[in-house]
């Protein structure tokens, strides 16, 4: 009988769960909210599905660790693993998640080079777009879309979530453009995460995952400001929670 | 602690509630940090002796001394000669300067973008909770940094006895000429604290003292090399942390023993982790007690931390005074020799700390890099990007850490120090 090899990635917002077989053909690829109890979630899509073994990613994955005595990996090896499955010749993804933004660079035979990190805050990152697409009146899903629509961006020179929040209340108040607002404000965490691939890779086309990918004003913008082909796989939250499968079955 | 350590306290003007509070979190972050780790060496018992009396029994030892009528000289830094010091029948301690405490009444005379140590500092003695603080009879701050320098200026309205030495910033002749000139200017106040003068003889004598002490670490650290590691980088650094509170003979003694164990360990490939496990120089700031955040990081994330570029480590025990000398003036000129050539970040440029991280990391078989900062210190801080820059071009991994104290970025911090682990094996 074949084994199966399960990843999970606990974020902040939510959590996946991907389950491979020996040839690293995917099986399973679950998702639910993280929720305030993101272990009780957890264990209700493991639930689900059958594996051999489990590796835990994500910022939860110390509470998955303690409760199912399962290995872990960080969020940066599993999206350069996962990442490097579709695109085997990437040597630099950007991934932007809930709470957390990283630009990792890979060597050639796909291992970490170098990675940059945000700090504490959530500036630049899902909470921020999210937040923001709330103040706008928008749902996350066409935030992205009607700022594309916007001819030019309005500058917002804030990163800080709060006072970009009260930024955009006084635009809105001035009767400015909501999507040209939009647009601005995806201008500032392009300028941000542009600033933290430039740090740690110069060349080359850049693999973008996490769920702020799913975002094609951030894909577009992208790869105007870098002038780098920007590839996003199909389904960019799952890419962690595959890389740990992956790294599960690799035998780690 | 017994009841005769309550009314020394009180004695010394503590406030014992909030003295409680801090000795009650201290005791838990070392039962976690500390007793908590696997493989310890025996000789650590001394260092959790002390650790445990570091507010008691080593307070008691001190006042005892000043009763016997020796004084005592709290200090901030480095480049504040223990030799000297001593020399004239005074002891040198380190100064708390390594946790957060009354931050909000701190931030009513500091602004809030001011480095966590010299908050700490102002924290401490605000807080009236540092029973090293209170029994000193002299308080040298120094003038390195622009914080500090400018901190002293209001730290002087809160201690009666704050001496402020002052230091180069260049390594130039005129550097040396200032360095020189502070040292004996220093020389003269510590003997006008004193009235003792000092001698050749007194001086020769805590010349050896001191060197003793480095000599020691130096042991120590060499005993690091070794590959699995006989010590935690944690141990490790509170050998180094100790090193500033401790009475210096029995210190060095302390160290020795340990130092003989560990290389039984060594003959026997006995390690604190097992064998291969990645292996990281931590340089930058200095890491004062309790400050322990970032190698718990490291060595719960399956690394183990070989040295410390740092002034609590080897920047800051680097090279013994000659003790040739047969003048007070000679040996003067050889601890000035010794100090001028602590490669700290005020001074510009700064070359020797590139070379001297460079040869850690070949002498210590290290990994990676951790470049250590503490949030707003800016020499350390723009030392960062070159150091990152040029450890890099030699393809040694580094990751630069910007924090503070708090705790509230330690999620963020593993998920960086873990991923680097990982790059590292």
């Amino acid at each position: 009988m074949k084994m199966r090899f399960a990843g999970i990635d606990i974020g902040s917002r939510t959590i996946e769960l991907v389950v491979v077989d020996e040839a690293g053909e995917i099986k399973a690829n679950l998702q639910a909210d993280t929720g305030f109890d993101p272990i009780a979630e957890a264990k209700k899509l493991v639930d689900g599905v059958s594996f051999d073994r489990v590796m835990a990613t994500g910022y939860g994955r110390n509470l998955f660790e303690i409760a199912f005595e399962a290995p872990t990996v960080t969020e940066i090896k599993a999206h350069a693993r996962g990442a490097r499955t579709f695109f085997p010749d990437t040597r630099t993804v950007l991934d932007i998640g809930g709470q957390d933004s990283k630009a990792i660079s890979l060597l050639e035979n796909g291992k970490v080079k170098k990675f940059e990190m945000n700090d504490r805050c959530a500036a630049g990152t899902g909470k921020f777009l999210e937040i923001m697409a709330k103040t706008l009146g928008y749902n996350i899903e066409e935030f992205g879309r009607e700022a594309l629509l916007a001819e030019n961006d309005l500058n917002i020179s804030s990163m800080c979530t709060v006072f970009a929040e009260s930024e955009v209340t006084s635009l809105i108040a001035r009767g400015k453009n909501r999507r040209k607002i939009a647009r601005g404000l995806h201008t500032s965490v392009i300028r941000r995460a542009a600033g933290m691939i430039n740090r740690v890779s110069s060349e080359g086309n850049i693999v973008f995952t996490g769920g702020v990918a799913k975002n094609p004003c951030m894909c577009e913008l992208l790869a105007e400001k870098l002038d780098r082909a920007i590839l996003v796989p199909a389904d960019p939250q799952m890419i962690g929670a595959l890389g740990a499968a992956l790294l599960a079955s690799d035998g780690r | 602690m017994s009841e005769d350590y309550r009314s020394m306290w009180a004695n010394l003007g503590l406030d014992l509630e909030a003295h409680d509070a801090l000795l009650s979190v201290l005791g838990k972050a070392y039962q976690d940090i500390y007793l908590s780790q696997k493989n310890r060496p025996e000789g650590m018992g001394y260092f959790d002796f002390v650790m445990s009396e570091v507010h008691g029994l080593r307070i008691k030892e001190l006042l005892d001394e000043k009763a016997a009528g020796r004084k005592i000289i709290g200090s901030y830094c480095v480049f504040v000669p223990e030799e000297i010091v001593l020399s004239a029948n005074a002891t040198l301690v380190g100064l708390c300067s390594g946790a957060d405490f009354v931050t909000e009444d701190v931030e009513k005379l500091l602004p809030r973008n001011t480095c966590a140590l010299i908050k700490s500092s102002f924290g401490f003695k605000i807080g009236k909770v540092c029973p090293y603080l209170e029994s000193a009879d002299m308080i040298v701050g120094e003038n390195t940094c622009d914080g500090k320098k400018k901190a002293y200026e209001s730290l002087k309205d809160l201690v009666e006895n704050l001496y402020v030495m002052d230091l180069p910033q260049v390594k130039s002749e005129n550097g040396k000429a200032l360095l020189r000139s502070e040292y004996s200017r220093f020389k003269a106040a510590v003997e006008n604290l004193t009235g003792v003068p000092i001698t050749a003889e007194s001086l020769k004598e805590a010349i050896r003292t001191v060197n003793a002490k480095r000599a020691a670490i130096h042991r120590l650290s060499s005993l690091r090399k070794a590959d699995p590691s006989p010590i935690s980088g944690l141990d490790a650094l509170l050998a180094n942390q100790v090193f500033f509170y401790d009475n210096p003979a029995r210190f060095t003694e302390s160290v020795n023993k340990i130092c003989d164990e560990l290389e039984k360990r060594i003959q026997e490939r006995q390690g604190v982790f097992p064998e291969k496990t990645p292996r990281i120089l931590v340089s930058g700031c200095p890491q004062a007690v309790p400050n322990w955040k970032l190698p718990m990081i490291v060595e719960t994330a399956g690394a183990v931390i070989v040295g410390e570029e740092s002034c609590v480590g080897e920047r800051g025990t680097r090279n013994l005074t000659d003790e040739a000398g047969e003048t007070v003036d000679e040996m003067l000129d050889a601890i000035v020799d010794r100090y001028f050539q602590v490669d700290c970040a005020i001074f510009t440029p700064n070359p020797d700390r590139l070379n001297h991280i460079q040869e850690m990391v070949a002498a210590y078989k290290a990994d990676g890099v951790i470049h250590y900062g503490l949030q707003f210190c800016q020499p350390y801080l723009m030392e960062a990007i070159p150091v990152e820059k040029a450890l890099e071009e030699k393809n040694i991994p580094c990751l630069r850490i910007e924090t503070d104290y708090s705790m509230e970025d330690v999620g963020q911090l593993k998920t960086r120090v873990e991923a680097f682990v990982e790059q590292l094996r």
